[in-house]
């Protein structure tokens, strides 16, 4: 396949950046999103330029660390993420928009580099249990109901890509918190916790320059792992709950 | 948002009930708009009962206008630069939020300062006598297009709001998706139809 790709380049975070447009020939239908970049990289090398700098680590929809809003939607065009998106998904001859995450809380790096630590400060507030856990326990030790379990390994699917942010068009980061949020708050082993954890999450998630969320739904449509929408509500029935017990 | 958007809806769907009574004719509607002033008698002095409300409903407003300001503010901030490659995104209820708001917001002023003061209207103002006064309005045709499009306007936002308040409040969840979304058009389509008949009505003469 023969593609034009317009690509947002950018030095650093303090010089403007532009997008660019580059011409990449002989991509396979089989090749992944970021192994046609990885062509495009040397061919630029070849010819003396900067590559683009983009993010990638697993390269197996596993890790969260790919990125990319791909013609306007973050990771592409299919559920899934950018590393697992294959270029059967375009056609000979396409051209291909491809920009970094757009969020205030999300400063470009560098290109399509985005600093996605806000995120991890979110986590550091309250995404974590404080029972010493040793080794695997007796699965029986602590009974947990199945609508519990289940409800803990849907939101513990989320990895922290930040796809919901980039696709907010507030730049909300409220489907990665609920996600969070809603993965321990339903386990005996994250309920000492439970109200700290909303409460000091949702502050943190706040302070880091996140807009406010207006139930748009671009978030759970552009989440590569399926956390649903009504996880947000989840989670504000959680903070309700806990601004009740924690001030009455 | 949500709690002062609630309330306006609880008053809204009243307030329809109440307008559909012009299809009853003068006097039971005339009636209906004296009954309201007296409302709450004897205990209360005649207009206390509809003086609550009104401060209530501007309570409301001005909540609900402010924080939608300021949501606005802090959302625009969080998205400062805009994707080159656009598309099209969430439903048409839900991205006129704002514009439908502030149209709202106008429509609101008109229709206070046509109807209940009389500062705008039409015709000859008369206090005491609501169904000629509505029929004055509905004689020009910037009165019927100023509240067919604001009317309109109301339906696309209890569309989004109504069911935006739910997850606000923790209301939603993935069994309830269905039943709320269902409540949210069918409020919208029955708040839009029921005050739309009006000047349909008056317009083709039904009520006159
Ligand atoms: C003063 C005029 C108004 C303005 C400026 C305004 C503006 C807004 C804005 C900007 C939002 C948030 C956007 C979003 O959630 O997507 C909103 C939400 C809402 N509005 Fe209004 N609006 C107005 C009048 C009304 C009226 C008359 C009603 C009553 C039917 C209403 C009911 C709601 C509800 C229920 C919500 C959802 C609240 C939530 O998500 O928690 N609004 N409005
Ligand atoms: S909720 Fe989905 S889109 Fe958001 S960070 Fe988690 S996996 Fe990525
Ligand atoms: S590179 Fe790990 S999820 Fe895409």
């Amino acid at each position: 396949m023969r593609l034009t790709l317009r690509v947002w380049r950018q030095r650093n975070a303090g010089t403007p950046g532009a997008m660019s447009t580059y011409d990449v020939d002989g991509i396979s239908a089989d090749m992944s999103f970021l192994e046609m970049l990885d062509t495009l990289n040397e061919d630029l090398i070849l010819r003396g330029e900067d590559p683009v700098a983009f993010d990638h680590d697993c390269r197996e929809g596993i890790c969260g660390a790919c990125s990319l809003v791909i013609n306007g939607d973050a990771h592409g065009p299919e559920r899934t993420t950018t590393c697992q998106l294959h270029m059967r998904a375009f056609r000979d001859g396409d051209t291909i928009d491809i920009e970094p995450w757009r969020a205030a809380a999300f400063p470009v790096v560098k290109d399509l580099v985005v600093d996605r630590s806000a995120f991890d400060r979110v986590i550091q507030a309250g995404g974590y249990i404080t029972a010493p856990t040793g080794a695997a326990p007796e699965a029986h030790a602590t009974p947990v109901p199945k609508a519990d379990a289940d409800s803990a390994f849907e939101h513990a699917e989320c990895i922290g890509c930040g796809a919901c942010v980039a696709a907010c068009p507030n730049g909300s980061a409220m489907l990665f918190t609920s996600a969070k949020v809603n993965h321990l708050n339903v386990l005996p082993q994250g309920s000492p916790e439970r109200e700290t954890r909303v409460l000091d999450m949702v502050a943190q998630m706040d302070a880091e320059g996140f807009g406010g969320c207006t139930l748009t739904g671009e978030c759970a449509t552009a989440c590569p792992k399926g956390i649903p929408l009504p996880s947000i509500s989840a989670m504000n029935k959680e903070w309700l709950r806990a601004r009740r017990k924690v001030k009455g | 948002m949500a709690v002062s958007g609630l309330l306006m809806l609880g008053y809204l769907v009243a307030h329809v009930a109440g307008n559909l009574k012009v299809f009853f004719g003068p006097e039971e509607f005339n009636a209906y708009g004296h009954w309201l002033r007296v409302m709450g008698a004897p205990v209360l002095h005649h207009e206390w009962a509809l003086w609550l409300v009104r401060i209530v409903l501007l309570a409301a407003v001005v909540a609900h206008a402010v924080s939608a300001y300021q949501l606005s503010r802090r959302d625009l901030k969080a998205r400062p630069t805009a994707y080159v490659h656009r598309r099209k995104g969430a439903s048409y209820a839900t991205r006129t939020m704002r514009w439908g708001g502030i149209i709202l917001a106008l429509f609101i002023v008109w229709h206070v300062l046509d109807l209940t003061t009389g500062t705008v209207h039409p015709g000859g103002f008369e206090e005491g006598r609501p169904y000629q006064n509505v029929v004055d309005t509905f004689s020009t045709w910037y009165g019927n297009v100023i509240y067919i499009v604001a009317m309109l306007a109301v339906g696309l936002h209890v569309r989004h709001g109504f069911w935006s308040a739910a997850q606000t409040l923790g209301i939603g969840s993935a069994r309830r998706e269905r039943l709320l979304r269902g409540a949210a058009n069918g409020l919208a389509l029955a708040l839009t139809a029921g005050f739309v008949s009006v000047p349909v009505a008056v317009m083709t003469g039904v009520v006159s």
